[in-house]
């Protein structure tokens, strides 16, 4: 039982690192804005497409983050560890006797 | 209250498959039903248009205008065929993402399912564009770089991937962006009690799901857009 809330744990700590891939992510995407303005800056008449091609760009680099966040919820709410967990431990049970 | 998770309402069983039918599946028809009703107004409506346009008219024409130009820029004029598609896209991943202000309905697109569904009609387009425009050229595509001296395709692995990342990347954006909404405002709403919950969660609605609603619904039609031009465009 002890294990199993280990197992536990572990998962919530992995989700909550997993999350940190946001981190880079917003680095990079500021790196994007701070360039796009200034390009904005150097040629305002071009603003219309390098705002479409920023915001194209933002939501590339975004990926990143939003995988992060999706292996985060999977480790909270599916939990794919537990049941590995709990079939090798059943498996070792029968083994041993 | 919000909920995080999909409740089911019914199973039905069909030729020995079961379909669920869950909220996502719900929120969805009322959706459509909402898009096929406006679409029959108008149908209506168009009846009676003039020559100059004044009020709905004007409105339902300014739409389609603005639409249509900004179709035409990035996708240009060889695929406007498609356009009908992508509006119809546009209103209905917008219609989704907005409906989570209403109470009673979970977002329909914070399922992954129903955001990989309109990924994957967006993958097959890619590849039918591509070779319906490029022919053998768009296959030719996927072994290069091919130098004459290499006998095996070395890069065929590479490129296969990079395609079937395409909906998946396209897909967990919308998704992970509604379904991070969803879990804020549901974080929220367990967090404060009732009565704090009229002033800050109406901040929060305004952007988790009016302006990241809007413009991941903009990001998923212009990225749809991007892939399938770029598959049909000829290389010169």
């Amino acid at each position: 039982m002890e294990a199993l809330a280990m197992v536990i744990v572990a998962a919530q700590y992995a989700a909550a690192l997993a999350v940190f891939a946001g981190v880079i992510t917003t680095l990079g995407q500021a790196q994007i804005a701070a360039k796009a303005i200034e390009s904005i800056a150097r040629q305002p008449e071009a603003r219309g497409s390098i705002s479409t091609s920023m915001i194209i760009g933002l939501a590339m680099a975004e990926t990143n983050g939003i995988y992060g966040l999706v292996v985060s919820m999977l480790l909270l709410f599916v939990n794919p560890l537990l049941d590995r967990f709990v079939t090798m431990a059943n498996a070792l049970g029968q083994y041993l006797g | 209250m919000i909920d995080l998770e999909i409740k089911n309402y019914a199973v039905l069983r069909l030729f020995g498959i079961d379909i669920w039918i869950t909220d996502t599946t719900v929120s969805t028809w009322i959706i459509m039903g909402v898009l096929i009703i406006f679409g029959i107004i108008v149908r209506i409506k168009s009846r009676k248009f003039k020559e100059v346009p004044k009020g709905f008219q004007n409105a339902v024409e300014a739409i389609v205008e603005v639409f249509e130009s900004y179709l035409r820029t990035t996708i240009g004029d060889k695929l406007m065929f498609l356009g009908s598609w992508f509006f119809t896209l546009f209103l209905f991943i917008l219609l989704s993402n907005l409906s989570g202000l209403l109470p009673m309905m979970r977002t329909p697109t914070a399922d992954w399912s129903m955001t990989f569904g309109l990924a994957l009609v967006t993958f097959i387009l890619i590849q039918a564009m591509g070779v319906k425009y490029r022919k053998a050229g768009y296959i030719k595509d996927l072994f290069a770089p091919l130098p004459w001296w290499c006998p095996i395709p070395l890069f065929l692995p590479i490129n296969l991937i990079g395609e079937v990342a395409r909906p998946i990347s396209l897909s967990f954006r919308l998704f992970g962006n509604m379904l991070a909404g969803l879990i804020m405002m549901s974080l929220i709403y367990a967090l404060f009690p009732p009565f704090v919950t009229f002033v800050i969660p109406s901040a929060l609605h305004a952007y988790f799901d009016l302006f990241s609603g809007v413009l991941q619904t903009y990001i998923f039609v212009t990225l749809s857009m991007t892939f399938i031009s770029g598959a049909a465009a000829v290389a010169d």
